[in-house]
């Protein structure tokens, strides 16, 4: 019984904290004399639109590798905030490797992802080898290493994979194009859906990722010891499960998903690092990893939720309003769902207190 | 001598380092390293970072975790850079103060009220307070042609500053006095002209507002460590259930310790706007907050440490800034600490790490003799690392409140 009122609340739970926002949202908008219900109907107009769909699947898909990453670390109590940091050398490493080398397409793609997987990874890793060794808190070393890995790829971006050409020197820094055997080409010809803009293909993958995250947190040992670790970290120390081993495996595991934050990106549209190359992803990844409380299906809901207001806001400008609003909108969603997520926590453990309580007596 | 010779022992980690730094400052080369305008230019850049270390202080000691730091900071940054831009510059000081305390409350109300983890809500925050920031703009700067979503207009009037006369060339009755610190760092005697370049960088041309801020870090320690109050702060931190039986209101005490740590974060950003840039940029915390977190924690949970750790982030800052040769002077610095490390670890018997870091010494001094520079991205994260090192080296040392993270509720006790 208890189980289907706590599934029923959290789901009720993100749209309570939906319907919060666009009630305060639509405050504001009246604070500023704008109409908050032409507003919101021109945003979903909007957002619905053909274009509008493959745009917001098309941002929803780093969001949702990132979310997951970051998921990895919640799972056992882990704060993975370095995933910006991660994301982004390992994309700088993938493109500069990947356009000097020339291999047969499929396997050109591969190397490029394990490439940037497995550079991110080991970055990660520095924070949780500080954790179990020196006993930093990951928060801090991961923000720490977060400015140290920008730095670096600042470095590198400049000063190594960067030539310079003669008589050219206005050119930016940025990596050579990737061949194109290193592209992942766009799904719009499966689909048939030719006449709008390119749907990237890297979609899949996060499908994948998202299959794998869910089987390796819910279907695996390592993955149960990931859990009971984070809920109940005395509890599983006695079980057996060996906490610095974990916690090292678990940054490793979640800065490797990390690493295909910049995938769909540099596969599918920019082919090449740059300094415009998207940041922040690392960040707003936290944000849907709350909204979908680490879970799978969740946490793609939140990333399209997420993607849903970045685009359909972007129609505001021709209408006057502040399109700024959208993101108030996303803090006070994450805010009141995190608020929300807690009060159905306590209230769901009451409620089997109570009903443990009574079973108790009835025997 | 004795009690000199004990300080010695007990602080060489802290007192080689300076020493070191003193020789090598000795180089043309590197003569910035302990200049007065370097030391001043560190003051200025550290006091932000101090400021949200010793506020996080408040937060953390009453046993709540505050990575809504930055979120806080940029609050300060815009609201004081509002009222600075409309009413003058010390009503930009109150407001930036306002804002940061109102984004601390609402993280008291999610984690001491409804009990959300604290980074879950600290993160929260962040992303809360970018959004607010950029609203604000573009809704209170459409019509201002200086203005924008990123940026304010100018501040224009600036707070006043003061000299301390007779030491560093201070006014009285607007004759300009004898400037002892000056003319002694200009003899160029070694050792006393360094050391009078950090007193007069750090006493020449100061805002009231730098007073202020700095004036901040006794009054905390003697409002957390001789005050009833702050004993209270304290014990909420560490022992809840124990300070609830004697009569302490524990989640009013949280509350307080969180909303005064978001208002020294929103006094962070003011004085960012205020006397760093004179305007409001999009992303002018750069981090700050975070930054001023790992001070803390660097600090050991205590007001003097913090403004130490912060004081290693301005140094660093400001040498990037001012002269990037004499970053050059810092590899030589680190090659000497880690010789320092290897001896000692030699001592102790740790061979292990006494290689690893006599290894990595040479490295960095076949680093320091092949190149004349460093380059500008590694400048850029100097203190980060160094915090990375000197946390990795500490960290078994540091102790923090043995409550923080944890939610409490009202009446565990019982």
């Amino acid at each position: 019984m208890i189980k289907y009122t706590t599934k029923i609340l959290s789901f009720l739970t993100p749209l309570i904290a939906l319907s919060t926002a666009v009630l305060i949202c639509s405050f504001i908008l009246n604070l500023i004399d704008q109409d908050p219900v032409e507003t919101f109907k021109s945003m979903w107009e909007y957002g619905i639109t053909g274009k509008s769909l493959v745009s917001i699947l098309n941002r929803s898909v780093p969001l949702y590798i990132s979310a997951v990453a970051v998921a990895v670390g919640f799972k056992m109590g882990l704060f993975n905030i370095g995933v910006e940091g991660q994301y982004l050398l390992g994309a700088l490493l993938a493109a500069a490797f990947g356009s000097y080398m020339s291999l047969p397409p499929v396997l050109h793609v591969l190397l490029i992802l394990v490439m940037a997987s497995v550079s991110a990874g080991l970055w990660a890793a520095i924070a949780g080898y500080l954790k179990v060794k020196k006993g930093i808190h990951e928060v801090i070393s991961t923000i720490m290493l977060n400015y140290i890995g920008t730095g670096t790829v600042a470095y590198l971006l400049a000063q190594v994979f960067f030539e310079k050409d003669e008589g050219d020197s206005l050119k930016v820094p940025q990596t050579n194009y990737l061949p194109e055997s290193a592209m992942i080409p766009p799904l719009n010809k499966m689909l048939g859906i030719e006449d709008l803009p390119d749907l990237h293909g890297f979609l899949i993958g996060a499908i994948f990722i998202g299959v794998f995250y869910y089987w390796l947190i819910w279907k695996t040992s390592l993955g149960f010891d990931l859990r009971a670790t984070g809920s109940n970290p005395v509890a599983a120390k006695f079980s057996g499960a060996d906490p610095g081993r974990l916690i090292i495996l678990a940054m490793v595991i979640s800065g490797s998903i990390a690493g295909f934050v910049g995938m769909s990106g540099l596969t599918g549209y920019y082919h090449r690092y740059t300094i415009d190359f998207p940041s922040g992803l690392g960040f707003a990844g936290i944000g849907v990893a709350l909204l979908g409380r680490n879970h799978p299906i969740g946490m793609a809901l939140g990333a399209i939720l997420i993607s849903f207001l970045e685009r359909s806001s972007q129609i505001l400008d021709l209408k006057d309003v502040p399109k700024e609003i959208e993101r108030i909108m996303q803090g006070i969603i994450i805010l009141t769902v995190v608020v929300g997520y807690e009060i159905v926590r306590r209230f769901v453990l009451t409620q089997q207190i109570k009903e443990a309580s009574k079973e108790v007596l009835d025997e | 001598m004795n009690k000199i010779l004990s300080l010695v022992k007990k602080r060489y980690i802290v007192l080689f380092p300076i020493v070191c730094l003193i020789f090598i400052a000795q180089f043309d080369k590197y003569s910035e390293l302990t200049s007065s305008g370097t030391f001043g230019a560190a003051l200025r850049l550290c006091i932000p970072i101090c400021l949200a270390g010793v506020g996080a202080i408040y937060s953390e000691r009453s046993g709540i975790v505050n990575i809504g730091l930055e979120g806080m900071m940029i609050m300060g940054t815009w609201f004081g850079a509002w009222a600075g831009w409309l009413y003058g510059p010390w009503y930009g000081v109150l407001a930036g103060f306002l804002g940061g305390a109102l984004f601390g409350l609402i993280h008291a109300i999610g984690t001491v009220t409804f009990q959300v983890d604290h980074i879950v809500s600290g993160v929260a925050i962040n992303i809360l307070a970018a959004g607010v920031a950029r609203f604000l703009s573009v809704v209170a700067y459409a019509d201002v042609p200086s203005g924008g979503a990123t940026q304010s207009p100018r501040v224009d009037d600036r707070i006043s500053q003061i000299s301390i006369p007779y030491l560093s060339g201070g006014e009285i009755n607007d004759e300009k006095t004898f400037d002892l610190f000056g003319s002694l760092e200009s003899l160029d005697i070694f050792l006393i002209s360094d050391i009078f370049g950090l007193l007069g960088g750090l006493t020449r041309n100061i805002s009231l507002f730098s007073i202020l801020a700095l004036s901040l870090v006794p009054i905390s320690v003697w409002i957390l460590w001789s005050t009833n109050f702050g004993l209270q702060l304290r014990s909420v931190g560490e022992y809840p259930v124990g300070s609830e039986s004697v009569g302490v209101n524990v989640y009013l005490m949280k509350y307080i310790g969180v909303t005064t740590s978001g208002a020294f974060a929103g006094l962070a950003g003011a004085y960012l706007v205020i006397e760093s840039a004179g305007i409001y940029r999009e992303g002018q915390t750069g981090g700050r907050g975070f930054i001023g977190l790992a001070s803390m924690i660097f600090g050991n949970w205590k007001p003097l440490g913090t403004f130490l750790g912060s004081g290693l982030f301005g140094y660093a800052d400001s040498l990037q800034l001012r002269s990037e040769e004499s970053v050059h002077g810092l590899l030589l610095l680190i090659v000497l600490i880690l010789l320092l490390v290897a001896i000692r670890s030699f001592f102790v018997k740790k061979i292990k790490s006494a290689v690893g870091a006599l290894s990595v010494a040479i490295l960095f001094a076949i680093w320091f003799f092949n190149s004349s520079t460093v380059p500008n991205e590694f400048v850029f994260f100097t203190p980060h690392i160094t915090t990375l090192i000197v946390l990795s080296f500490a960290s078994q040392r540091l102790r923090m409140p043995k409550f923080i993270g944890k939610s409490y509720r009202k009446g565990e006790a019982t």
